[in-house]
């Protein structure tokens, strides 16, 4: 941890201001991470109407839905599980930083959060175009003939897509948080572990994408 | 006094008293438009829901109109079909759901459990704007044509084959549903984690955990319609085939995403009604409510359930026919809470010492449409009948007695009680009373008619029907003329009564709520010092009037 030590020192008290409805900085921050988990709750389900319509044709259209994965890039959908997966370490250590006062660690940590997520954004948008350019997106010319692969791809790009639009999201309010840590004197804001659990939950959605959309039809 | 407590009974002439300051003093655009408070929010919200209510309503004039002939005079077949689209989006999305949570659940939680504000006031500024955006979109539709889908966005209709605006109206109920998804977690975090010294979860007034209930139903099943409305927007605009049956694509699942939504919305609009409706009747009966845990187990029961029933809906859609046989089981289900919550209401009315109150006239109204609106759907809720009257007037009747009468008559019933709380007057009696009677009148001079018509076999969504018809639809059409007399009155007084009526004093009406407490408006920050609750809710039998006769009968005719 040597690269982090710098300004690990005790940090000076200085509370921001603590907005109307409550009486003390942790009554705010435990409110925070209540409310981000009823979004994450309301997140679950607004995925899960995807989920379920990959379930339902899953079983209706089970070849057209394997011919269709198979024709996933796996090599780059697994680049990218091993690059979000490492984004969220260094968010659960920017996370504990915070825990332990140590400022340094957190905003290095939030930039390199920040940085993968951005890398896996790279990834995923070199690998649409790949997708583009083999007819992958389901209207004239596509490439699968099999009777609901067009349904495998549509709900591919719908989720991918979806998945993205948040990482996005995430990307630009961790960059903010790691912009703001470098210069704050105390770390007493409630956004961190907020956002921690935002970011663990876009990942979370990826760890089921990442078989659904590249591993099933694989099995040899 | 050090502290304020519930359940004092108040001294007895209450003082009007002026308020030192009040939320409306600063009255400068900016500071409402970039306000955090959430009893500020309440009225923008009000602003706007009253705003779309009078679109809404607009569109509904010119169907009415229609259907006093059997041939299609007024407007054509395409203009029809675009009016009752925008009538169903507007009312659903842009008033009934919104109406009482934002505008009643935001000026009151804070003020009955004795907060400051919200949990996130920033939050809550934002779900107004994204509302607002919400509503810009529909406005858009408005103006370029509109959309002709019905307001249940079918598939494979609305993805291939509509003409008009159907993305822009997606994105417009979209955006709305992201705005209660907001006020549903504020809600749900400030309950939890708000409630003053001594409102325990036991305490809390019905109205609160009507707003919990429906802050759940809000998180869990708005996100559910959004995605739908995200894949059909997909469908339509990059033709991505998701419900297309050319290509495998199943409608039904669509239908299934829809209505495990758009069930539950029916209870987003009726919780918050039976939550006000249990606050107005036990204060103007002076009665402890009946039964008050039954009714805060029977909210929950009602909001829990109310996501298992959503296959009703589809009996008629070539569903198998074993889970239309679970979902009729389930439906039935649902109305064993809804029955408890009408007969605890009843059961506070008894030997209370009832009195005529515009709200309580309102609440009364309630309680009987709410009544009629169980029975019928039991009807619907077993298959061979829903079979013969499905998309009849009769399923339009049904809906529009949960929706118009029970809806609107317990906002009608809230705006009542505590317009005194919101705007520091009073609103003139005898004017109310009149009104509120004749909702109730225009309300089943408009509905019944469709009962026997929908019964006879009048299909909804058609504009030219048999001459057979005729009849009941013009008695229809004129009761509407009534109602809509009957929803502008109160606007034209109450308007009327900021401007010149005498202020209200700071408990009006003897009730027991934390609201009552503090000041007729009340200051920025609801109430001067945290206030501590020792008593159970609705405590009205101590403070019984020794003079009133206990007879209710002997009361109500003595008002």
């Amino acid at each position: 941890m040597s690269s982090v030590s710098v300004d690990d020192t005790a940090l000076p008290v200085a509370e921001p201001a603590v907005p109307e409805a409550w009486d003390t900085i942790e009554e705010e921050q435990e409110a925070a991470s209540f409310g981000m988990w009823l979004f994450l709750a309301t997140e679950m389900l607004f995925f899960g109407g995807l989920f379920l319509c990959y379930t339902v044709y899953r079983f209706t259209h089970a070849d057209g839905f394997l011919a269709g994965a198979r024709a996933t890039d796996v090599k780059l959908g697994t680049i990218n599980t091993v690059i979000l997966l490492t984004s969220s370490l260094t968010m659960v250590m920017a996370v504990q930083g915070g825990r332990l006062g140590l400022r340094g660690l957190v905003w290095r940590c939030l930039a390199a959060t920040a940085v993968l997520g951005a890398a896996f954004l790279a990834v995923k948008g070199y690998e649409w175009s790949q997708d583009l350019s083999r007819h992958l997106f389901p209207k004239a010319h596509f490439a699968i003939a099999e009777c609901g692969a067009s349904m495998f791809w549509a709900l591919y790009w719908v989720m991918t897509g979806l998945h993205g639009i948040h990482l996005t999201i995430g990307v630009v309010i961790v960059t903010r948080l790691a912009w703001l840590m470098r210069g704050l004197t105390s770390l007493k804001i409630p956004d961190l572990i907020t956002i921690g659990l935002y970011w663990h939950f876009v990942d979370t959605i990826w760890i089921f994408l990442y078989p659904l959309l590249y591993l099933s039809g694989r099995a040899p | 006094m050090t502290d304020i407590t519930v359940g004092q009974n108040p001294p007895k002439p209450a003082p009007v008293d002026a308020p030192a300051h009040s939320y409306l003093d600063t009255p400068s655009l900016w500071s409402w438009l970039a306000t955090t408070e959430h009893k500020r929010i309440a009225i923008l919200y009000a602003i706007t829901v009253t705003f779309f209510f009078l679109i809404g309503s607009g569109a509904m004039a010119v169907i009415r109109l229609e259907l006093m002939t059997p041939q299609a005079d007024v407007v054509s077949d395409e203009a029809y079909n675009r009016l009752f689209t925008l009538h169903g989006v507007v009312m659903v999305w842009f008033f009934l759901i919104p109406s009482i949570p934002t505008i009643f659940g935001n000026f009151l939680i804070p003020l009955m459990i004795g907060a400051k504000d919200l949990a996130f006031p920033r939050l809550n500024l934002i779900s107004w704007y994204l509302n607002l955006l919400g509503g810009l979109f529909v406005i858009y539709v408005l103006i370029s044509g509109g959309v002709d889908t019905g307001w249940t966005f079918y598939t494979p209709y609305s993805t291939m084959f509509a003409n008009g605006a159907v993305i822009a109206a997606a994105a417009g109920v979209f955006f709305a549903g992201f705005s209660s998804i907001a006020t549903g977690i504020n809600f749900i975090a400030t309950i939890h984690m708000l409630r003053t010294k001594g409102m325990t979860w036991f305490r809390l007034p019905l109205f609160v955990w009507a707003m919990y209930a429906v802050s759940l139903v809000f998180i869990l099943a708005t996100p559910v319609l959004a995605i739908t409305l995200v894949l059909i927007s997909a469908e339509r605009y990059f033709g991505l085939p998701i419900f297309d049956p050319a290509n495998g694509g199943d409608p039904l699942l669509f239908q299934h995403l829809f209505w495990f939504y758009s069930h539950p919305a029916v209870y987003i609009m009726i919780l918050p009604a039976m939550g006000v409706v249990s606050e107005v009747i036990t204060c103007f009966a002076r009665r402890k409510v009946f039964g008050y845990t039954f009714m805060v187990y029977a909210l929950v029961a009602i909001a829990a359930i109310s996501f298992f029933v959503w296959g009703h809906h589809m009996f008629v859609s070539g569903m198998s026919p074993y889970a239309g046989l679970v979902f009729s089981l389930l439906s039935f289900v649902v109305a064993v809470p809804s029955a408890i919550k009408v007969f605890n209401w009843t059961g506070t009315l008894f030997r209370g010492q009832i009195t005529f109150e515009a709200p309580m006239l309102y609440a009364l109204g309630f309680l009987g449409l709410f009544t009629v609106v169980g029975l019928t759907g039991l009807f619907l809720a077993s298959i061979p009948i829903d079979v013969h009257v499905h998309d009849t007037y009769f399923v339009i009747a049904h809906f529009h007695y949960i929706m118009v009468g029970g809806s609107l008559s317990a906002l009608y019933a809230a705006l009542h009680f505590w317009w005194p709380k919101i705007t520091g007057k009073m609103y003139p009696e005898s004017w109310a009373r009149f009104a509120a009677i004749m909702m109730f009148f225009g309300f089943n001079f408009t509905f019944f008619p469709q009962f026997i018509l929908g019964y006879l076999g009048m299909p909804r969504r058609y504009h030219v029907y048999p001459p057979e018809f005729q009849a009941l639809h013009v008695i229809s059409s004129t009761g509407a003329s009534v109602l809509a007399a009957a929803y502008l009155l109160p606007i034209l007084y109450l308007t009327w009564s900021l401007f010149t009526h005498r202020n209200a004093p700071n408990n009006p009406w003897n009730a027991t709520g934390l609201e009552w407490q503090t000041t007729s408006p009340p200051p920025p920050e609801n109430f001067t010092r945290p206030p501590v609750v020792n008593k159970e809710p609705y405590d009205y039998e101590e403070d019984r009037d020794p003079d009133r006769p206990a007879n209710p009968q002997l009361a109500g005719a003595g008002s």
